[in-house]
């Protein structure tokens, strides 16, 4: 009765076949992931320990620590996140829920989804150029973090409008319908609903912010500077400072004879630093979709 | 009876979505606490209608009107107060809408965002509310739960208890039964019967039955025209006044 035939045969071999091509190339995206963490690590190996992360580099940054590059990295990151995720978020809260289709909204989205894929190098002049030099900040972190901020914005009003967009729009209605504001809508129904994507979104900026390199070493990055070790507060807003992506950069190409522990330390720290805020992110969804209330 | 002061006034009213148009200049009153019926089949611009009377029309995008509607005799379009407006007017959508939200909070939002805060009264409201659309004491226990985890029927009583939440003057029922079963149905039709003493019910409905059943007056739309409008009795009786009223009350065309 459920005899197969020479078909129903067929479409079996292809499915099994077709179900080993997808697990292999998921294989193959994964491995190279593990063999560079394992590499890296074991490179790392003898170096890695607390004091290389309280540090400064020290002998023409042939030892020593990270102290610096890291704590700069810090500050880039955070304030950039300062500045971009209100105005991101507020942004895509007027885009999605109060604009009205006109030429003047599809004008900024289309340009929020082209600037989404301008090259960093370009935000990176255009940092130099608008905050350095034009709004006379000069080189500093104020301005490396504004740059970083503009080069994360249109992500984050993409991702948020997306988080927004996924709320059903029926919920809206219904809070209408009762007599509720739009703001009191937005506030009461669609961000707590939409609060774990828009959280996403913003956090996995934070990897992008601290892995890119050129923007902060046209406009606030340096090459070398020591400060206080064990002190957060080492780097006022207008200060040059060290970043760990451009300190990778510097030791693996521009100053002969480093140690290669050292250089891959710097690279697992960066990172560890990366991975750490992905893992954030997971960790948010996880707990605030939990909550997801349909 | 029923007394005859209209609490909607609807005059050449012609609706349009963009270039479409789908009410072509109708015209017509709802009376003080009469249940008023209103069939046609889909695409005919019941929900327009309804969208434009509580002003949400207006969210969407090239959706435009002409001619007047009033409520108690305000032209709805120079309404200052347009929440106000929505207050005086219990919403129900052909799906249940559970916000996602405790089945406490699902009623107690519209209290709330109209301003009231004592836990107190909001309390008894949400009480009030939940007997009203006979669901109090299936529910009275996990007030606390999500609205949303109700069956389709619940939570088809629970939009209706957040509609007389706003103690509203008109409470209209766009095809409230689609989603859920013929017992609870009637269970909400006795419920409506009560409520017409205290307000004025339009009753937006697929089912012919239904509105036999319940309304006062009815209305045939079709394709954005009103082709009857008269006492239940004489629309689904044997011989209304159209033909074309006939032949969709008796399931020849629709």
């Amino acid at each position: 009765m459920f005899e197969a035939t020479d078909q129903t045969r067929r479409k079996q071999r292809q499915e099994s076949a077709i179900k080993y091509l997808l697990t292999t190339m998921t294989v193959i995206i994964v491995l190279p992931l593990l063999l560079i963490i394992f590499y890296l690590f074991y490179k790392a190996a003898p170096i890695l320990s607390l004091e290389f992360l309280l540090e400064n580099p020290i002998h023409g940054m042939r030892s020593g620590g990270i102290w610096a590059p890291l704590l700069g990295t810090i500050y880039l990151v955070l304030i950039s996140l300062l500045i971009a995720t209100p105005v991101g978020i507020f942004a895509a809260i007027y885009l999605n829920e109060y604009s009205r289709e006109s030429w003047m909204t599809r004008v900024i989205n289309l340009a929020v989804v082209n600037l989404a894929g301008v090259p960093s190098i370009v935000h990176a002049l255009f940092g130099l150029g608008a905050f350095v030099l034009f709004a006379g900040i000069g080189r500093s972190i104020l301005a490396a973090s504004l740059t970083l901020a503009i080069m994360t914005l249109p992500v984050i009003i993409a991702s948020t409008k997306e988080a927004l967009a996924a709320v059903p729009h029926s919920f809206r209605e219904a809070c209408w319908n009762v007599g509720a504001t739009r703001w009191q809508t937005i506030r009461n129904v669609v961000l707590p609903n939409s609060i774990s994507g828009i959280l996403t979104g913003v956090i996995l900026q934070v990897s992008r912010a601290a892995g890119e390199t050129a923007p902060v070493m046209f406009t606030g990055a340096v090459f070398f500077k020591a400060i206080q070790t064990g002190d957060p507060f080492a780097y006022g807003l207008l200060d040059q400072c060290m970043a760990l992506s451009m300190h990778l950069f510097t030791i693996s190409t521009q100053v002969p004879d480093v140690p290669d522990a050292l250089t891959y330390g710097t690279a697992v720290v960066l990172l560890g630093v990366v991975l750490l805020f992905n893992a954030l992110a997971i960790l948010l969804r996880i707990k605030l979709r939990g909550k997801k209330k349909w | 009876m029923v007394e005859q002061t209209p609490k909607i006034g609807v005059r050449e009213l012609r609706l349009s979505y963009g270039q479409h148009e789908v009410l072509h200049g109708i015209s017509f009153e709802i009376l003080r606490n009469e249940i008023f019926g209103i069939i046609g089949p889909a695409q005919s611009g019941k929900t327009s209608l309804l969208r434009a009377i509580n002003r949400t029309l207006e969210f969407t995008a090239g959706a435009r009107y002409s001619g007047s509607i009033t409520v108690d005799g305000e032209e709805v379009g120079k309404v200052r107060n347009v929440y106000e407006l929505r207050r005086k007017i219990g919403m129900v959508a052909p799906l249940p809408v559970g916000l996602p939200l405790t089945i406490y909070d699902n009623v107690a939002f519209a209290p709330r965002m109209g301003g009231i805060r004592q836990k107190g009264s909001i309390d008894d409201i949400v009480e009030r509310c939940l007997r009203q659309a006979a669901l109090w004491d299936e529910v009275k226990d996990r007030l606390h739960t999500l609205g949303t985890r109700l069956s389709g029927g619940q939570q088809q009583r629970l939009t209706i208890a957040r509609a007389l939440s706003h103690q509203p003057e008109i409470l209209c029922l766009d095809e409230f039964s689609i989603a859920i079963d013929p017992v609870t149905t009637m269970r909400i039709e006795e419920v409506l019967k009560e409520l017409r003493q205290q307000m004025t019910i339009i009753l937006v409905t697929n089912l012919v039955q239904q509105a036999r059943r319940l309304a006062d007056r009815t209305m045939f739309l079709f394709e954005g025209d009103i082709i009857e409008l008269d006492r239940s009795e004489v629309i689904f009786s044997n011989s209304p006044a159209q033909q074309k009223t006939y032949d969709y009350v008796n399931g020849i065309f629709g």
